[in-house]
C-alpha cells in the first residue's frame, strides 16, 4: 500500500488529523523513484534537497491552510519552465539550461497551492513524438510492461503517476499528448481547452494547439489539479477571460439524460478489436446509469492528421528557431561562423524527429508552398472545428476510444514516422478544434495493457466532461487495478 | 504535385539552419516526398469558401497598459549565455 | 540617352511608449547594454508576447497624420530569419493587414508641390543591436530588442535625390508633430533605406533597383542617392548592366559601395502569429486617435499667413519643427508681439541653436521670458541693442527679464534732462562735428549719436538722443 493509492481528499484529512506529514509523502515520493525508476525511467531531473526543504517548511507552516493540494508531490513535464531547476524539454540543446530565470505561469499557480514539486518527467523531445522515444535522454517504459512504451510526448508524466512515483503530474497536450499516455498508462488525463491555461512557460511546440493540463489516477483528483492550474493569465494573450465553474462541486450530479455522441470514424477501421470492444462496454455502463448514445459523423476526421501534421510543424519550425545558440543552450563547438555556430549549434542539439518536423515546417511555409500547404491546412481546421460545433448542437459529449490500440512495444515503429502519427488519429481532431478532451481507464487487453476512455466536451464545459468521466469511474473498477511493475525485459 | 527534390530539401534545411550530411538528405527528401504525399490528401476537398482558421477561440484586441516594470538582472540576462564579453552576448562576426 | 530615375524610401520610426511592444521591459535609448531586458526580449523557451495598447495607438496617430486609411481588421504575422540580433529567429510584423494603406504627403521642392503616396505603414517589433569587434566576434546588446517600430513604405513617387531628402524632411516634420517619436537619426529612432532605378525617359518599365542602406542622415541619403544616380547611368551608357544589390554608403569617400548581390527574394515565410490574436479597430476607436492627433505642420503654416499674417518664410521656419513652433505659440499668447516673436526665434533663439549645437529645450529661454523680453523693448524699457544683452542672459541662465535689467541698471535712459546733460557734454567736447553737420556731413550726426551711446553704454533711447542731439545744435 503506497500513500498515494489515496485519494487528494483522504491524504489532506490525514495531513490535518497529523497522521502523516508532507514530509513523508516526499519521502514516499523518493522511495518509490529510488526503488522502481530505474525501470519506468520517468524522471530526467530531481529536487530532492530543496523538495525534502520544502516540504520541512509546509510541515512546520500552521495547517490552517484552505489548499486541498497542500504538500502533495507533484512532477513537471520538462517542458514546463521552472525556475532554477533545469528545463530541457529532453533536448541536448537545452541540456546545459539549469536555470531558465523564471517560472511559468503554472507553476506560480501550483506555488500558491503549496505542491512539492519532485522533479523534471521524461518528454519526447520538445514533445514531438507519442511513445517517449524521441527523449534525447532516454526512453520511459510503461509501467504495466516495461517492454512497452509509455505513449508520448507526456510519457514520463503519465508514468510516473501509473508507478506512484508522484502523487499527480502536469504534461502537456499538442495533439494528444496527454491522452493518448495516460490511455496507455492507464491514468486519467485531461486536456482543457484551448485558452483555459496560460501557456506562459510552456515551451512552445504549436502554439495554437498546446495545452498544459493535468495528470493524475482518479477523476477527482484530475478537477481538482485542473481547479489549481486554470484563470486568465495577462502574460498569455490566447488565455481567455471567463468565470471559471467550481469542477468537483457538479462531479457527482451523474449523467442521467446525458446525450452522447459516438462519432463512427471512432470505432472504424483501425481501431483494434480490444478498444472498439471496451468502448462499447463502456457505453453500455453509461446506458446503465441514464444516458443515451447514438452514432454521429465527425466526417473530415480522416484529414485531420495530415492538418496537423502542417499546422504543428510549421508552427514548430518557428517556435524552435530561437534555439540559435546565442543567448542559452548548447553552442556547438565548432561555432567557426555565425551561419556555422547556427547550423551545428541546432543540428548537434536536436534529435531526427524535431529535424523532420522542423523541415517539414520550413517547406510547408516556404514560398510558393504556403498556400498549397499551410493555409489548405487552415482551412481543414475550419471544417474538422465545423464538425464538432454541429455535433455539439445536439449532443452534451462526445465519447468514443483514445487510441486505436493499446501501448505499442519500444522500438517497435519508431522508424515510420507515418504510422506513428496515425497513433494519434482519434486525439488530433480535439485540438484543432481546440474543445476540451480527456481519457480515463476502461478497460484492459488481452495482453494486460489498459485501454482508455476518451470523452470530449464543448468549449470551456469542463464541468460536463468531468462529470461525465466521474460517473464512469464510480460505476467501474478498472481505476483501481494497479501495475506490477515488471516485463519480459526485467 | 511533384516530388519533393534533394535540392530542394538542402534549401529548406539551408532557411531552418540545420546542417545535414549527404546521408541525411536522402533520408529526408525520402521521408519528407512520404509525409507531404500523404499531406496532400487534403486536397480532396474543397475548401474554396472555408476561411482559414488561426485562432480556434474569437479573441481579438488583447492587450496590455503601457507599464514597463523592472523584471530581471543584467546579469540573469547573461546567465545562461554559451559566450559573452563585457556584458553582452558574443558571437562570432563572420557570417559564413 | 536621357534618364529618369525612380526613388521608393522605407524608413522605420521607434515610437516612444514608455514599455516594449510585447514585454513590460523599459524603452528607453541609452541604458548599459542588456539592462533593459527580461526573458521575453531575450526569446527564452516558453516566453509568449503581450500587444502593448499604447503602441498601436502610436501607429495609428502616425499613420492618420500621413493620411493612411486605418484598417479595421488587422493582425500580426511571424518573419522568420536567423541572425543573433534578431532573439525568437522570427520579427513579429505585420504582412498582409498592415495598420495604415493608401497615404500621402506634400511635399515642395523648387517652389513646386508634389504629393508622394505612402503605400503602407505597419507595425513591429525593433531587433537587439550587434557591435562587430575585430577580433573576429561580434556583441549583441538586446536593449533595442522589442522597441515598437513603424514601418513606413512610400508609393516610387519620388524623381530625384532632393525629392528624397524633402520627403523625409517633411516626413520627420509630421510624426515629430504627432509626437509618437523623437526621429533621431543620431540615436537611431528614424532609420531610411532607399531604392533607386533609372529607366530611359518614355519607357514604362522600372529598370533594376539597388538598395541602400546604413544611411546615416538625410543628406547622406540625398548624396548616396545622386552618386548611385550617376553610377547607375554611367554603367547602363557604357552598355553595362545594373545588378539587383545591397550597397552602402560610404562618407568618408562619399561612394556607394557594393555590401552583396540578392539572389532572388528572400523566403521570410511568413504566416499569421499564433501568440496574439486579431485586431479590430472600431469608429470609436479611431476617432479617439484622431481626435488626439495636433495640429500638423502644413495647417500651421497657413494658419499662420492667413491669421497671424505672417510671411510665407516665417511661417515656413517656425513650423519646422513642433517644438519651434509650440514655442512661437507660446510666446505670443504670453502676449508678444507677433511679428517680434518671430524675427527673435528665426535669428538670434536659431543662431544660438546653430552655434551652440543644442535644441530649444536645452536653452534656458521661456516662452514667458522670451515674451516679457519683447514686452519691455514695446514700452521703451530697453533698448534692441541691450535687449541681446538681455537675451544672452536669458538664453544661458533664465530667469525674469525685468529683474535681469533692473539688476544690471540696463534700463533704458529716456529722461529728458538727464540726456540733454550728456548730450550738451558731448557737443562741447566735438564742436568740429557740429561745424560738419551744419556743412551737412551727416556722417557727424552719427558719430555724435555714438558717442552719446558709449557714454551711456548703450542705455540712452536712440530716438531721443537723435532729437535732442538735432535741437542742441540748432541752438549753437
Amino acid at each position: 500500500m503506497s500513500l498515494f493509492d489515496y485519494t487528494l481528499k483522504e491524504l489532506q484529512d490525514k495531513l490535518h488529523n497529523k497522521e502523516i506529514t508532507v514530509s513523508d509523502l516526499v519521502a514516499e515520493s523518493y522511495s518509490r523513484i529510488n526503488a522502481v525508476d530505474d525501470q519506468v525511467k520517468a524522471f530526467l531531473t530531481l529536487d530532492e534537497e530543496k523538495a525534502k526543504a520544502q516540504a520541512k517548511q509546509l510541515d512546520q507552516q500552521s495547517r490552517e491552510h484552505t489548499s486541498l493540494l497542500y504538500g502533495l508531490p507533484i512532477g513537471i513535464k520538462d517542458n514546463i519552465v521552472t525556475k532554477g531547476l533545469r528545463t530541457t524539454c529532453a533536448s541536448q540543446f537545452l541540456d546545459n539550461l539549469t536555470d531558465p530565470l523564471y517560472d511559468a505561469t503554472v507553476m506560480e499557480k501550483l506555488q500558491k497551492e503549496n505542491t512539492v514539486t519532485i522533479g523534471k518527467l521524461n518528454m519526447d523531445e520538445f514533445a514531438m513524438g507519442s511513445s517517449n522515444e524521441n527523449s534525447s535522454y532516454f526512453a520511459t517504459r510503461n509501467p504495466w510492461n516495461t517492454d512497452y512504451v509509455p505513449g508520448g510526448s507526456s510519457g514520463g508524466s503519465a508514468a510516473a503517476v501509473a508507478a506512484k512515483e508522484v502523487f499527480f503530474s502536469l504534461g502537456s497536450d499538442t495533439g494528444g499528448s496527454i491522452r493518448q499516455p495516460a490511455a496507455f498508462c492507464g491514468v486519467v488525463g485531461s486536456k482543457p481547452t484551448y485558452g483555459l491555461v496560460s501557456r506562459f512557460g510552456l515551451v512552445a511546440f504549436a502554439s495554437s494547439l498546446d495545452q498544459i493540463g493535468p495528470i493524475t489516477r482518479t477523476v477527482e483528483d484530475n478537477a481538482h489539479l485542473l481547479q489549481a492550474i486554470v484563470g486568465h493569465d495577462p502574460m498569455d494573450a490566447t488565455s481567455v477571460d471567463i468565470d471559471i465553474p467550481n469542477y468537483s462541486e457538479t462531479l457527482d450530479q451523474g449523467v442521467k439524460g446525458l446525450k452522447i455522441a459516438v462519432p463512427s470514424e471512432y470505432l472504424a477501421e483501425g481501431v483494434s478489436p480490444e478498444v472498439k470492444e471496451a468502448v462499447l462496454n463502456g457505453l453500455k455502463v453509461y446506458e446503465d446509469l441514464g444516458a443515451t448514445w447514438e452514432e454521429v459523423s465527425l466526417p473530415h476526421s480522416r484529414y485531420a492528421v495530415a492538418a496537423y501534421y502542417l499546422l504543428s510543424s510549421s508552427e514548430a519550425s518557428a517556435n524552435l528557431a530561437r534555439f540559435d545558440g546565442v543567448r542559452y543552450g548548447v553552442r556547438s563547438a565548432q561555432a567557426g561562423s555565425m551561419l556555422d555556430m547556427f547550423k551545428r549549434s541546432r543540428s548537434e542539439g536536436f534529435g531526427d524527429e524535431v529535424k523532420r518536423r522542423i523541415m517539414l515546417g520550413t517547406f510547408a511555409l516556404s514560398s510558393g508552398y504556403y498556400d498549397a500547404y499551410y493555409k489548405k491546412a487552415q482551412k481543414v481546421r475550419t471544417l474538422i472545428k465545423n464538425d464538432f460545433e454541429k455535433v455539439f448542437e445536439d449532443y452534451d459529449v462526445i465519447i468514443g476510444p483514445t487510441t486505436p490500440t493499446p501501448a505499442f512495444k519500444v522500438g517497435e515503429i519508431i522508424d515510420d514516422p507515418l504510422t506513428m502519427y496515425a497513433n494519434d488519429i482519434l486525439t488530433i481532431p480535439v485540438n484543432l478544434a481546440g474543445v476540451p478532451g480527456m481519457s480515463l481507464p476502461c478497460g484492459f487487453s488481452s495482453d494486460g495493457l489498459p485501454i482508455g476512455l476518451q470523452i470530449i466536451s464543448k468549449h470551456f464545459d469542463e464541468s460536463t466532461m468531468l462529470r461525465t468521466a466521474y460517473a464512469f469511474e464510480q460505476a467501474t473498477d478498472h481505476h483501481k487495478k494497479q501495475p506490477e511493475l515488471g516485463g519480459a525485459n526485467k | 504535385m511533384s516530388n519533393i527534390s534533394k535540392e530542394q530539401v538542402r534549401h529548406v534545411a539551408h532557411l531552418a539552419r540545420l546542417a545535414i550530411s549527404d546521408e541525411e538528405v536522402e533520408k529526408m527528401t525520402k521521408q519528407l516526398d512520404d509525409i507531404i504525399h500523404y499531406a496532400e490528401s487534403l486536397n480532396e476537398l474543397n475548401t474554396d469558401d472555408v476561411e482559414p482558421t488561426t485562432h480556434v477561440l474569437d479573441l481579438k484586441n488583447v492587450m496590455r497598459k503601457d507599464q514597463p516594470r523592472k523584471w530581471i538582472d543584467k546579469e540573469d540576462a547573461l546567465k545562461n549565455a554559451p559566450d559573452k564579453q563585457d556584458g553582452q552576448f558574443r558571437v562570432p562576426s563572420i557570417l559564413e | 540617352m536621357n534618364f529618369e530615375t525612380i526613388i521608393g524610401l522605407e524608413v522605420h520610426v521607434e515610437l516612444k511608449t514608455d514599455s516594449k511592444i510585447f514585454s513590460p521591459s523599459y524603452n528607453h535609448f541609452g541604458a548599459e547594454p542588456n539592462a533593459n531586458v527580461n526573458p521575453i526580449d531575450l526569446g527564452y523557451p516558453g516566453v509568449l508576447p503581450v500587444l502593448n495598447e499604447e503602441a498601436v495607438n502610436f501607429a495609428m496617430k502616425a499613420a492618420m497624420a500621413l493620411n493612411c486609411e486605418i484598417a479595421t481588421d488587422t493582425k500580426f504575422d511571424r518573419k522568420n530569419y536567423f541572425y543573433p540580433d534578431n532573439p525568437k529567429a522570427y520579427q513579429i510584423s505585420q504582412f498582409d493587414q498592415p495598420i495604415g494603406e493608401h497615404g500621402w504627403i506634400e511635399i515642395e521642392v523648387d517652389g513646386k508641390k508634389k504629393r508622394i503616396g505612402i503605400t503602407r505603414l505597419h507595425l513591429e517589433e525593433d531587433a537587439g543591436k550587434l557591435t562587430h569587434n575585430d577580433d573576429g566576434y561580434s556583441l549583441v546588446d538586446y536593449n533595442r530588442q522589442g522597441t515598437p517600430l513603424i514601418e513606413i513604405v512610400s508609393e516610387p513617387d519620388l524623381r530625384s535625390p532632393q525629392e528624397a531628402y524633402a520627403y523625409l524632411e517633411k516626413l520627420k516634420n509630421i510624426i515629430q508633430y504627432t509626437g509618437v517619436s523623437d526621429c533621431k537619426m543620431e540615436e537611431g529612432s528614424l532609420r531610411c533605406d532607399a531604392n533607386l532605378s533609372i529607366r530611359p525617359i518614355g519607357q514604362d518599365e522600372f529598370g533594376v533597383k539597388t538598395e541602400l542602406k546604413n544611411l546615416n542622415s538625410f543628406s547622406f541619403v540625398q548624396k548616396g542617392l545622386e552618386f548611385e544616380e550617376k553610377r547607375q547611368q554611367k554603367v547602363l551608357l557604357s552598355g553595362g548592366e545594373i545588378l539587383q544589390e545591397t550597397r552602402r554608403y560610404d562618407e568618408q569617400t562619399k561612394e556607394t559601395i557594393l555590401m552583396r548581390v540578392k539572389e532572388g527574394s528572400d523566403d521570410y515565410r511568413y504566416f499569421p502569429e499564433p501568440d496574439l490574436v486579431p485586431l479590430y479597430i472600431d469608429e470609436a476607436w479611431k476617432d479617439r486617435i484622431r481626435s488626439q492627433i495636433p495640429e500638423l505642420p502644413d495647417a500651421r503654416k497657413l494658419r499662420y499667413v492667413n491669421e497671424l499674417e505672417l510671411p510665407a518664410y516665417d511661417a515656413m521656419v517656425l513650423t519646422s519643427t513642433k517644438e519651434m513652433s509650440d514655442f512661437f505659440e507660446e510666446t505670443i499668447n504670453k502676449g508678444a508681439d507677433i511679428k517680434q516673436a518671430s524675427n527673435w526665434l528665426m535669428g538670434e533663439v536659431s543662431a544660438y541653436m546653430n552655434k551652440q549645437q543644442k535644441d530649444l529645450h536645452d536653452l534656458a529661454l521661456t516662452p514667458e521670458s522670451l515674451a516679457k523680453m519683447i514686452q519691455l523693448i514695446e514700452d521703451g524699457t530697453i533698448s534692441s541693442k541691450i535687449a541681446k544683452k538681455v537675451f544672452s542672459e536669458l538664453v544661458e541662465k533664465g530667469g525674469d527679464p525685468e529683474q535681469i535689467v533692473k539688476d544690471k541698471g540696463l534700463v533704458q535712459i529716456s529722461d529728458e534732462g538727464q540726456l540733454k546733460e550728456i548730450v550738451t557734454g558731448i557737443l562741447d567736447e566735438n564742436e568740429q562735428s557740429i561745424i560738419d553737420y551744419k556743412n551737412g556731413k551727416d556722417r557727424a550726426l552719427g558719430f555724435l549719436v555714438g558717442q552719446v551711446m558709449k557714454a551711456t553704454k548703450g542705455q540712452a533711447n536712440p530716438p531721443m538722443v537723435n532729437k535732442i542731439l538735432k535741437e542742441e545744435m540748432d541752438k549753437r
